[in-house]
């Protein structure tokens, strides 16, 4: 049977809520409207105003409400409309919600789901399809995961909604109408895990959340150049599991990291970092990131020229293949490429 | 073009909510009963003679802690001298399954609610952020960002009566926070979910050296609650009998389930917003002298012993306490804490990530090789 990605996340919110009265569903249009996305159609409903609610329009007050449920022994869920609009929570996220475990010496857990909707891709206009996950991924104490199949997206956030710490959920939106023949419940493999979502030998991608689509038909595309790609999909951003993309790293020498966000000290840097610290030795060629430039999110109908194509991922993947020829090819126009220049300046 | 008459208000509710013009006042600046207000009993000469206490050992608490940051013993302290009749009036006010949400000021109602002291210092000694337990003690971690606790305050109190609990929270606030948005939303989604919550506002004039006419517009920081729907009230904040009847008063109307209330105490902060501040930059001796003359404490012990609940050896004997108190507090506080720096991976997760482990393995193998002077290589000798 056919299940959309929404409809996964809201059946695993469905699930959580039947089976544990403390967890709780709150934000912006969650109540009657079922959310702007609907992932909380129907909750209402099923569970009363006690367990799904609308709060005022205010961000840093749903999830400073959130932090005082939680205190109070509850497991809020909350939602934040879009990407952009959590800003105004960024203090109570990364001042309380991240850090209430550790002021108290683990005394006072924070078990708080944060739900952002993220990424483009769907023509939204300014404000509406921001990247923020290096933000909560730089903040200890956050978890930040990005479901990319629909497997995923409801066993993930079963397991964010169990997990004692908090979780922040990125959902990328252009993926919430994606289907796949899954029977929920679906189980997957747990937080820290990468999985590798297709074989190859020659170069590893490595993708999480809305980029992980991208980077499966890249690899496709790139068996008809005679190059095999390893797609590694994160699932989580943090906890990072190093030991997954690393050994298939060491296997097949060369590493491409993708991500929809802006380059310039983005969560691609982080794992370029990570992989020739630890991989150097089976390096054929630099880690490169393919990454959307370092710009303010371009209005609608310009997104497609930000956005990481296949044609981009497969421009980085062709420039890993030159072994012997270690020369000038690295600074070669590579910013028109829309590969990110930073990553490339140490090799120049 | 009509105008809203008062009694549009009033049907609205509106005037309901409003404070009362001046403060509410019971004792006046000599420490005599004013009379009374049917809105707010005078509470029992017991309860002010307990307050008295708490008081009394409350300030002397803050002049110690003072005093151990000058030693170096506190990296900061920001005192409440002055303040002691709101610090203590709150917590008495409560029971002791309801929840306070601290300041970094709060330091003195927290020793009043009982929390060991040393553990009250330890965020401003440095050895670890929040000293107490907040589940045992349900008092919330004392709160540095401004205004942020609030929300928590509101949070916590519905969540407690969404599981059918009548605990109530307050949040304390200083005048300068009340600028902050956390705060506006806090008390607009208390007032949206009946939040049983009690907002006290304890304005002392000054956010570090803004005053207050730089902070709002507002005739009164009690009106805020208001536009908000929220039932308020404004009290002589040194006036420890006012301060008592109002947050009694407060608590109650949270508790019987009529939502949150706010409260605005008008009082003074005596001395430095912390140690590092020079307050005579900013505020005139003539006006620290003025308050002088309002001192909760005289206030109150004026009144005790006119009413005859207080003598000179009972007032004796409250000093005696508090020296003692003191005496304690000193002494525990000159032996360094015994840190252990590999606990620091252990609290940023229920189960520390592989990172996490791999950093802590960096610091074990470091103080391994390492041992410093008063530590491992002190042992090592013995």
């Amino acid at each position: 049977m056919s299940t959309t990605f929404a409809k996964a996340l809201n059946t695993a919110l469905r699930d959580a809520m039947s089976e544990d009265e403390r967890v709780l569903v709150l934000g912006e249009d969650v109540g009657r409207l079922g959310g702007v996305f609907r992932v909380t159609d129907g909750l209402m409903d099923q569970f009363g105003e006690k367990r799904c609610f609308d709060t005022p329009l205010a961000e840093a007050g749903i999830v400073g409400f959130a932090v005082g449920l939680a205190m109070s022994g509850m497991r809020p869920v909350v939602e934040m409309q879009f990407d952009a609009f959590a800003y105004p929570a960024f203090e109570q996220i990364t001042s309380h919600v991240a850090k209430l475990r550790n002021r108290t010496r683990g005394a006072v857990g924070m078990p708080i789901v944060v739900r952002v909707p993220f990424a483009g891709g769907i023509g939204g206009v300014e404000h509406h399809s921001d990247s923020s996950e290096a933000y909560y991924a730089h903040t200890p104490g956050l978890k930040v995961v990005t479901p990319a199949t629909v497997e995923d997206a409801y066993s993930l956030l079963r397991e964010a909604i169990a997990d004692p710490d908090p979780v922040v959920f990125m959902e990328p939106k252009r993926l919430y109408w994606s289907s796949a023949d899954v029977e929920l419940p679906a189980a997957a493999p747990p937080f820290g895990q990468a999985v590798v979502r297709r074989r190859g030998n020659d170069v590893t991608l490595v993708a999480y959340g809305p980029t992980v689509p991208v980077a499966i038909e890249a690899a496709e595309a790139a068996r008809e150049e005679g190059w095999d790609v390893e797609v590694v999909d994160l699932r989580t951003v943090v906890p990072f599991d190093d030991e997954t993309v690393l050994a298939s790293v060491r296997r097949t020498g060369r590493c491409v990291v993708l991500q929809e966000a802006q380059g310039f000290a983005g969560v691609g840097a982080e794992i370029a970092a990570r992989v020739q610290e630890r991989a150097f030795h089976s390096l054929h060629a630099p880690v490169l990131r393919v990454s959307g430039f370092d710009i303010p999110y371009p209005a609608p109908k310009l997104e497609h020229v930000h956005l990481p194509d296949v044609d981009r991922v497969l421009d980085a993947v062709a420039r890993l293949q030159w072994d012997d020829e270690p020369d000038t090819r690295w600074t070669r126009g590579l910013d028109g490429h829309g590969l990110t220049g930073a990553g490339l300046g140490g090799v120049a | 073009m009509t105008t809203t008459s008062e009694s549009d208000l009033s049907t609205r509710g509106a005037t309901r909510l409003l404070p009362s013009t001046d403060p509410v006042r019971l004792l006046d600046e000599q420490g005599r009963r004013t009379g009374d207000d049917d809105r707010y009993p005078a509470p029992s000469d017991t309860d002010l003679l307990e307050m008295y206490r708490r008081m009394v050992v409350g300030r002397r608490f803050d002049v110690q802690a003072t005093a151990l940051t000058k030693q170096g013993r506190l990296a900061v302290y920001p005192s409440a001298r002055g303040q002691e009749a709101c610090q203590v009036s709150a917590v008495m006010a409560v029971r002791d399954d309801d929840w306070v949400f601290p300041t970094y000021r709060e330091s003195m109602a927290l020793v009043a609610r009982g929390i060991d002291p040393v553990q009250v210092l330890t965020l401003l000694r440095g050895d670890w952020h929040c000293g107490y337990d907040p589940v045992a003690t349900r008092t919330a971690p004392q709160c540095t960002p401004l205004a942020t606790q609030t929300v928590h305050a509101a949070g916590l109190a519905y969540g407690e009566s969404l599981q059918g609990r009548d605990t109530v929270a307050v949040a304390f606030i200083g005048d300068g926070a009340t600028s902050e948005g956390d705060f506006h939303e806090a008390v607009n989604f208390a007032a949206v979910f009946k939040a049983p919550v009690v907002f006290l506002v304890q304005n002392n004039r000054y956010a570090i050296s803004v005053p207050l006419a730089k902070q709002t517009a507002a005739p009164s920081l009690a009106y805020k609650g208001v536009g908000y729907g929220v039932e308020s009230e404004q009290v002589d904040g040194n006036d420890p009998v006012a301060m008592l009847a109002v947050m009694r008063r407060a608590v109650e109307h949270a508790r019987s389930g009529h939502g949150p209330f706010l409260v605005e105490a008008h009082t003074y902060r005596m001395d430095a917003h912390t140690n590092a501040d020079d307050p005579t930059r900013y505020r005139d001796a003539a006006e620290v002298e003025a308050w002088a003359g309002r001192d909760p404490l005289t206030r109150l012990e004026a009144y005790l012993r006119s009413a005859g609940v207080l003598d000179d050896a009972g007032a004796e004997a409250v000093r005696a306490q508090a020296e003692s108190f003191a005496a304690d507090l000193r002494t525990r506080m000159n032996t360094d804490p015994d840190l252990d720096p590999l606990e620091l991976f252990e609290h940023v997760y229920a189960t520390p990530t592989t990172q996490l482990l791999e950093q802590r393995e960096q610091v074990r193998a470091e103080m391994e090789a390492e041992p410093d002077a008063e530590g491992t290589a002190e042992e090592d000798h013995r």
